[in-house]
């Protein structure tokens, strides 16, 4: 089940500048591996999202280095960490994020024409397949607004799958739905661990969501003060 | 990019009611622009058109630049002299034929001759100070205006009486002369003749309709008891605007002193340089006022966009891109308000055109408009670099922002 390392953390740290410095990541290190499903978990402060965001690479360390592929990403401007993102990282937020002028369709389609590796007949072809992969083939030609929590919330998924990405990370997924839609959303990602060999990073303070992965890594105050297997019993994550 | 084109299309068309403003506010700003820049202009055109029709564009008259070198001065050298009396010397514009028909020959344009008098004119025991001009009617009509300006009678009527003089209507009006009427007209030398009006011009400009009077040449010699005498060639440059460069060369081959309707009215193209920097900050002032308004509009949409750039952002999408969508959307609403700009321009003078308007100087019934495409050029071209810099420059910060703030925030 477990592969390759995709994204690494060395040393990584992140403080905020200021008269009194505020450190919300410490000098932590991990690896994540294909078709590795890791949860992030600890108390609101503990840097969780902060870690996230260094992983992620909407954020950069203040000090260390995040490896995607096994390659460096030390002392790279913006554009060439959103190409990363764009081609290697999906993201999922807490809030669905959508652009709320667009369709569920052309949101999914964002990331692929940003990308401009398929044609525009491939782009489609693949943005109707996501959707209908989330269970919203019908309601492709509906803006954010005229959709439900859940569904925005797997339209954010698709979104995030547009590029084929081998990591997904996800902030809170499940945090604003009920519990009939967090588990559609959960079986989902399960689902492309399981299936499609990605690595899959949740930071969530939901144990019960936590209890879910293959992997908890607890954060507080910034550091790394568990990071254990959970074995999972078959069909709990059914 | 069509991406960019897409989502900048998507923001605009989404915000309708914005974007409509935002494209009124420019299309203000331009319109008024173009009918104040139309107004100044066309009113300095017309009036300069007047100016110079009712004038030869240049006067060449025996004049001189240089007082003439007198005899004494040619004699002593380091002398200083008084109560010199100074060597009169024949008035008149020397072989006057012979340099009409060497100016004929290359000058664009064509040349009459004239004769110009100081005279007082009298009817009915009341005075007037006047310039009485001896003119050639058959060649005056290929100078001038006047034959286009006669209110009452032609030109021709001057070969209908022994002395006939046509007067400017306002001096006639002064005086209460008609048509028929016999008038004294007294030069000053001494000279007086009758002469009977046989014909009212009017020019429109107060100060010659009330101050000028044209008679033949014959007659204007008699008056000012030299025969052969012709003192002024006037002439009417193909292009106005030439004139004065040709009188420089007129000049140059007469020796007389060749004046162009442009140095004649120095003090006027003076008023007008001052005009034109009025009309150029009041152009720039509204166009300055249109672009804040732009600016403010476009910035407000950007600025409430910064969440959908921060989602861009994460997505991948390069701050360049995101920049590009925001200046494109400035643009967008700067084309649109820019046409619409120029239509509501083109309406306004339109509009402007039929009111009818009284001038105590000049007698223009409607108002007079230029239409001048650069006009519309220049308002268009500042509206839309407005209308990008107010999508650039909010874009250039909204896109600097790091995702993670915004992302942060909302969650």
């Amino acid at each position: 089940m477990k592969g390759a390392p995709v994204l690494e953390a060395r040393h990584a740290s992140r403080i905020l500048p200021g008269e009194v410095p505020v450190t919300l990541v410490n000098d932590i290190s991990l690896t994540i591996h294909l078709g590795e499903f890791v949860s992030i978990v600890g108390p609101s402060g503990s840097g969780k999202s902060s870690l996230m965001y260094l992983l992620g690479l909407l954020d950069v360390p203040t000090s260390g280095d995040i490896l995607v592929d096994g390659a460096s990403t030390k002392g790279f401007n913006h554009d060439r960490l959103a190409a990363l993102r764009l081609s290697h990282l999906g993201f999922v937020f807490q809030f669905h994020f959508l652009l709320p002028e667009f369709t569920a369709r052309d949101n999914v389609l964002l990331p692929m024409r940003a990308l401009g590796t398929l044609s525009d007949a491939e782009q489609k072809d693949r943005a109707n397949e996501l959707l209908a992969q989330v269970g919203l083939k019908d309601h492709a030609h509906k803006r954010p607004d005229q959709l439900s929590g859940g569904q925005r919330q797997r339209v954010a998924i698709a979104r995030a799958l547009a590029n084929d990405p081998q990591v997904i990370l996800a902030d809170e997924p499940t945090g604003n739905l009920d519990t009939a839609s967090s588990a559609q959303v959960l079986t989902m990602l399960r689902h492309l661990v399981d299936e499609h060999g990605k690595a899959l990073v949740i930071v969530t303070h939901d144990m019960a969501l936590a209890a879910q992965a293959d992997r908890r890594v607890t954060l507080i105050d910034g550091q790394i003060v568990s990071d254990e297997a959970i074995v999972q019993e078959a069909g709990v994550a059914g | 990019m069509m991406l960019v084109l897409d989502i900048a299309l998507t923001h605009v068309r989404s915000r309708l009611r914005q974007t409509l403003v935002g494209i009124m506010g420019v299309a203000t700003g331009v319109g008024f622009s173009v009918m104040m820049a139309s107004l100044m202009e066309g009113s300095q055109n017309d009036f300069v058109k007047q100016l110079v029709d009712s004038l030869p564009h240049i006067s060449v008259t025996d004049d001189r630049r240089v007082p003439p070198q007198q005899p004494a001065e040619d004699q002593y050298d380091a002398v200083a002299y008084h109560s010199l009396s100074v060597e009169t010397q024949r008035r008149g514009i020397k072989n006057p034929f012979a340099i009409m028909a060497a100016l004929e020959g290359w000058l664009p344009g064509t040349v009459a001759p004239s004769v110009q008098t100081k005279s007082i004119i009298r009817y009915a025991g009341r005075d007037l100070a006047i310039a009485v001009i001896g003119i050639d009617p058959r060649r005056e009509k290929k100078v001038s205006q006047l034959a286009t300006q006669m209110k009452i009678g032609t030109l021709d009527d001057l070969y209908k009486a022994s002395n006939a003089i046509i007067l400017g209507d306002g001096m006639a009006a002064k005086l209460g002369i008609r048509i028929g009427n016999n008038v004294t007209v007294t030069a000053t030398g001494g000279q007086a003749i009758r002469a009977q009006v046989v014909g009212l011009f009017h020019a429109g400009i107060k100060s010659v309709d009330e101050s000028q009077a044209y008679v033949l040449v014959k007659t204007a010699q008699i008056l000012s008891a030299q025969t052969g005498l012709i003192n002024e060639l006037r002439i009417r440059a193909n292009d106005a605007m030439s004139a004065r460069e040709l009188a420089s060369l007129v000049e140059a081959q007469t020796g007389y002193r060749a004046t162009s309707w442009q140095e004649a009215h120095e003090d006027l193209m003076a008023a007008f340089q001052i005009r034109n920097v009025i009309m150029l900050m009041v152009v720039g002032a509204i166009l300055l006022v249109a672009s804040f308004g732009t600016y403010n509009i476009i910035s407000t949409i950007t600025h409430e966009k910064t969440r959908d750039i921060a989602i861009l952002k994460s997505l991948g999408f390069r701050e360049e891109t995101v920049r590009r969508i925001f200046v494109l959307e400035g643009m967008m609403i700067g084309i649109a308000g820019v046409l619409l700009g120029w239509v509501f321009g083109y309406l306004l003078c339109r509009g402007l055109g039929l009111v009818e308007f009284k001038s105590g100087f000049t007698d223009a019934t409607r108002l007079p408009l230029l239409y001048a495409p650069q006009h519309y050029a220049i308002a268009g071209g500042v509206a839309l670099f407005a209308s990008m810099l107010a999508g650039y420059l909010p874009a250039r910060k909204a896109a600097s922002v790091h995702p993670v703030e915004i992302i942060r925030g909302a969650s």
